[in-house]
């Protein structure tokens, strides 16, 4: 049955980017209101030395709770989620946070693939991916899962992105939903709020 | 790809046949491991790779070791080491005999490097460090205490920034791209199969290590384990734990004292 058109709720909003990713966030995370009705993810390539000081400086950039992801963490509404240095961010069927030290993918860990992956398995149609800057391919066959399980692809406009190759690739072989500037992609997490919808575009 | 209620049928037929129990597992992270290797091993279909897990003993040896994270190195997380050298070694210096346990050691990188910092401190001689993991595969790796050469760099830095003040080079030999680490280490590993989910405690420890093990565990195993690891620790032991995991909301938790930000805790009844 065709199911455009019928009211899609939005459970989780996955955002992930590379160099020149730090950037973008510093800018939309003020931008993002207090009262969000979505948990957000966030997965950045980054050096593997864990260095928390990470989440403190994106926490300082916004009024949500921002925090790096723990083992069995509950996914909680309003809540952003950072993936720590050197693990994959997984999401379990219960709506829980899990973290897998296995090999990199894409010479990545974390690896964007594998949190829109198992986003977009838990997920389906509830789930929005995010594809910011960053010079290399990784995110573009996670978006795909969750573009084939229903849910909605938005790429950063690589116009805009200091690192264009993330973005652009995403857009090549995925038919995104939107293309976006940063203030469009803060403005439609916000539009989640009132509706818990999918925001249409314009 | 391989389907949720496939993956139970598999973790069925893993525990009826042959007594492994990964129901408790992560399922995310197991799900991911199960695919990977159904498209690396080319499986026609789910009822081939069935087929072969059930049937072919050789394939299953392969089936767990796959899914099962094997993934380690030496001196992750240089503070934790540093840690160790600073704040657990000198208690376990005034024990007459030290047995450490590293549970879920994978291919051993750990266990050399804790070995590598007893001897550094005097201690090696008269400690005991016993690997255990479910996979014999990877303990035979331990065995022999041959890792790729070109990590080296990279844990030569770790093992400067856990504090090392020797040559790094120096505990081991450079041939063939591997680096063969020095039998005096190796002889005081002792290797064995032991199953978290399924074996009991085997010996009183002074520490015990068990490294981004528990994150593969659903709560109710992780609780379990940690009991298991409570009843296997002597008065004022230490247990160390990954750098995302802890003993919060565990039910041994009060038997515990965190000593500062790293995952040491000391057992404290």
């Amino acid at each position: 049955m065709e199911e455009s058109g019928v009211k899609n709720p939005v459970k989780i909003v996955v955002i992930g980017g590379s160099a020149g990713s730090l950037e973008v966030l510093f800018r939309l995370l003020p931008l993002l209101t207090k009262n969000l009705s979505v948990p957000i993810l966030i997965i950045l390539h980054r050096r593997s030395t864990a260095d928390s000081s990470l989440s403190d400086l994106l926490g300082s950039k916004t009024t949500l709770p921002l925090q790096e992801a723990d083992d069995k963490d509950q996914i909680l509404p309003g809540n952003i989620y950072l993936a720590p240095a050197d693990y994959h961010l997984l999401v379990e069927k219960d709506f829980t946070l899990s973290l897998d030290y296995s090999e990199k993918v894409n010479f990545s860990r974390p690896s964007l693939d594998v949190t829109f992956e198992t986003v977009a398995d838990v997920y389906g149609r509830s789930a929005v991916g995010i594809i910011l800057s960053g010079a290399n391919e990784d995110g573009t066959a996670g978006l795909l899962a969750i573009k084939k399980a229903g849910g909605l692809v938005i790429a950063q406009d690589p116009e805009t992105a200091q690192m264009p190759v993330m973005p652009q690739n995403v857009i090549n072989f995925i038919g995104v939903d939107f293309i976006y500037g940063i203030e469009e992609i803060a403005n439609y997490i916000n539009g989640l709020n009132t509706s818990g919808l999918h925001p249409t575009g314009g | 790809m391989i389907e949720d209620d496939e993956i139970e049928l598999l973790l069925t037929d893993l525990f009826d046949i042959h007594g492994y129990d990964f129901t408790s597992y992560s399922r995310a992270s197991l799900k991911r491991r199960v695919n990977r290797l159904y498209s690396l091993d080319k499986f026609p279909s789910f009822a081939e790779l069935r087929y072969r897990v059930k049937a072919d003993t050789n394939y299953l040896k392969r089936f767990v070791e796959e899914i099962t994270v094997n993934v380690t190195e030496m001196f992750r997380d240089p503070t934790f080491y540093l840690s160790l050298r600073t704040d657990v070694l000198p208690v376990l210096a005034t024990k007459p005999f030290i047995r450490i346990w590293h549970a879920g050691c994978s291919t051993g990188e750990e266990v050399y490097s804790m070995a590598i910092m007893l001897k550094e401190a005097g201690l090696l001689h008269k400690s005991l460090l016993y690997a255990t993991d479910l996979n014999p595969s990877v303990l035979e790796k331990v065995r022999k205490g041959v890792f790729p050469l070109n990590q080296m760099k990279q844990y030569s830095e770790s093992y400067i920034a856990s504090g090392g003040l020797g040559d790094f080079s120096a505990y081991y030999i450079a041939n063939y791209g591997q680096a063969k680490f020095n039998e005096d280490l190796a002889e005081k590993i002792i290797i064995s199969t032991h199953n978290l989910v399924s074996d009991s405690s085997f010996n009183e420890f002074d520490l015990i290590l068990c490294r981004n093990v528990l994150i593969y565990f659903d709560k109710d195993l992780q609780d379990r384990v940690l009991q298991l690891f409570d009843a296997s620790l002597g008065s004022l032991g230490h247990l160390a734990l990954g750098s995302k995991e802890t003993l919060k909301f565990s039910a041994v938790q009060d038997n515990f004292k965190q000593l500062n930000r790293e995952k040491i805790w000391k057992k404290v009844v």
